[in-house]
């Protein structure tokens, strides 16, 4: 009783302006070609650089305006919340992923290859990884693949650091020696008995970091190592705006409030299902 | 203490050994190296010249002691763009660089200090939570984009400050600030959340039993011991400046080491781009060194953990 009164407490105080922008932001992305007014990638030059609705030349044609090649800005901008989310999705299992492993390799298995891990881990976490990740860009070239690969790279540490740390408790409960003597295998119990004990933790982890990851994407993008034109992002339509600033603040404005508010509502739903799921990762 | 250094120092050569080969072997996964490594206009006797130098018609491990022989005597390659050593066109660079970073850090650090020992002494208030949005703000700002509306704000409405390249003391605003507000709302929670721990700690329940002064017990004898988390993780916030600094001084034409790793990543120029990552490399990891001993000099728990 008393657990279902809690969560029912946590439900209510989950945060609703964030949840609804997340639902808005995900069926945007789904329903993309639905939703936008216009293609995304169709010029028009003799309507380019219109301003948005509410100033003055603008139109409700183009809602938030048009760029330099006369595209609609919101129809890249619902677009661009594809890629983003997309990207994100990717990269997330990916890294997510590998760090998973590793966490749960290093804290079940202790010794050496604990020590091992854990060396890389914390040179990892001191490393400007992007450099590896510009770097991964300008060799295997641009597109999802590398964007995955790089975000893994950056991510990885994070996620196997704390796994490894609730591993590290989960391994002495009694469950583990008791499936140990009833001749499990290493292996076996690792995936059978150690991940779903530390699925709450990976789920609130992969929460919280959907907006870093977002970050990192759009200033890939803006680097110009990320997923390449025409395919409209977030921050690639920032870096391509910023040379008009002067004349038309809204190419550059717009996308980079997309991105802010994005990675806000996902941090505070984030801090929540954390607060719900598994408060003691509030420290780290 | 001198295992200890010794055990850090190897730690960090492997780092960067490993570094090394990352991208070494980037370099040749994507097929022949020689298209990364030449302009794509080279004549054909250009690409076997170099080729050639480089020992591209080696066997694998030939190639790899020639690279890293090469990079430990500083050559690091020629840059395709400047044609001339990559090594050179960093360190030309990198004054401007350092001219930033200890801004961007001592802006963040006099903001971040007043404002998380505000929020611990009025924890729950209006205050707190003021501070609490502000970081949950910071966090969630993409710093590129940061830059661009400050120049939209400042350089282009307001007129009051220069959006680009070096110049006088007025150059250094924007910058600096975009560069700054990147740490800072780490450092503000961090300085919140640890005085808050020490301000429950015995020695402070005794300094105000003496009688002392609640800004006496708080500045002083409290905030000495909160910061120490904030100095261990120096090595982690220089490498965040470093990485941020590549998208500010992008965002501001800054002539320095983040700008000319962007170039390299625009104009593909493979050469510099695996220099600027190297020396970087070498620069982050000598800085985390020198704190790592620092502090284990300061702390001996830490030489015998």
């Amino acid at each position: 009783m008393s657990t279902e009164a809690s969560s029912r407490g946590d439900l209510a105080r989950l945060p609703w302006i964030s949840f609804s922008i997340i639902v808005v932001l995900v069926v945007a992305a789904v329903f993309a070609p639905l939703l936008a007014p216009h293609s995304p990638t169709e010029q028009s030059l003799p309507d380019k650089l219109r301003p948005p609705a509410w100033q003055e030349g603008g139109s409700m044609k183009h809602l938030l305006g048009t760029d330099v090649l006369g595209r609609d800005v919101l129809s890249r901008l619902v677009y661009g919340a594809r890629v983003s989310l997309t990207v994100a999705a990717v990269a997330l299992i990916a890294g997510g992923g590998v760090g998973l492993a590793l966490g749960i390799l290093a804290g079940y298995t202790g010794g050496r290859v604990d020590n091992f891990i854990m060396r890389v881990v914390d040179a990892t976490l001191t490393f400007p990884t992007i450099l590896i990740a510009l770097l991964l860009a300008v060799s295997l070239g641009q597109g999802l693949g590398t964007i995955a690969i790089a975000i893994t790279v950056i991510i990885w540490a994070r996620f196997a650091r704390i796994v490894r740390g609730e591993v590290l408790s989960v391994k002495t409960r009694d469950f583990v020696a008791l499936a140990r003597v009833h001749g499990c295998s290493h292996l076996r119990i690792m995936a059978v008995h150690i991940v779903p004990n530390v699925l709450n933790t990976f789920m609130v982890l992969l929460t919280l970091h959907i907006g870093f990851v977002v970050i990192v994407e759009a200033t890939l993008s803006f680097l110009g190592a990320g997923i390449p034109p025409p395919t409209p992002s977030w921050g690639q339509m920032v870096s391509d705006g910023r040379s008009h600033i002067a004349s038309a603040w809204w190419l550059s404005v717009v996308p980079g409030g997309a991105i802010m508010l994005v990675v806000l509502v996902f941090n505070l739903f984030g801090d929540w299902l954390r607060d719900w799921l598994d408060p003691r990762l509030r420290q780290v | 203490m001198q295992r200890y250094i010794l055990r850090r120092l190897l730690q960090g050569a492997l780092l960067l050994f490993i570094v090394a080969l990352v991208v070494f072997a980037l370099a040749r996964v994507s097929g022949n190296p020689i298209d990364l490594l030449v302009r794509e206009d080279a004549t054909a006797e250009d690409r076997a010249h170099l080729q050639k130098a480089l020992g591209l018609d080696r066997p694998m491990h030939e190639q790899l002691y020639i690279f890293l022989t090469g990079a430990v005597r500083g050559d690091l390659g020629q840059s395709i763009r400047y044609r001339r050593s990559a090594a050179e066109v960093f360190f030309e660079r990198l004054p401007n660089t350092l001219k930033l970073l200890p801004l961007a850090m001592a802006g963040a650090l006099a903001i971040a200090i007043p404002l998380g020992v505000l929020a611990a002494v009025y924890r729950g208030t209006l205050v707190d939570r003021l501070a609490g949005g502000l970081a949950v703000l910071g966090i969630a700002t993409p710093q590129f984009w940061l830059g661009i509306v400050l120049i939209y704000v400042f350089s282009i409405q307001l007129g009051v400050l220069p959006s680009a390249r070096m110049g006088g003391p007025s150059h250094y605003v924007l910058p600096a600030v975009t560069l700054g507000v990147f740490l800072l709302a780490g450092m503000m929670r961090l300085v919140r959340s640890s005085l808050l721990e020490v301000m429950g700690s015995e020695f402070v329940k005794l300094a105000r039993l003496k009688g002392l002064s609640q800004t006496i017990v708080i500045w002083k004898h409290c905030l000495r011991n909160a910061l120490i988390p904030v100095v261990t993780l120096f090595g982690v916030y220089f490498a965040l400046l470093v990485t941020g600094a590549i998208v500010t001084e992008t965002v501001f034409a800054w002539p320095g080491v983040g700008r000319l790793t962007y170039e390299a990543v625009i104009f593909r120029d493979y050469p510099l781009l695996q220099a600027v990552i190297l020396l970087k490399a070498v620069i982050v990891l000598s800085v985390n060194l020198v704190v790592d001993i620092l502090y284990a000099y300061l702390d001996p728990r830490v030489r015998y953990a």
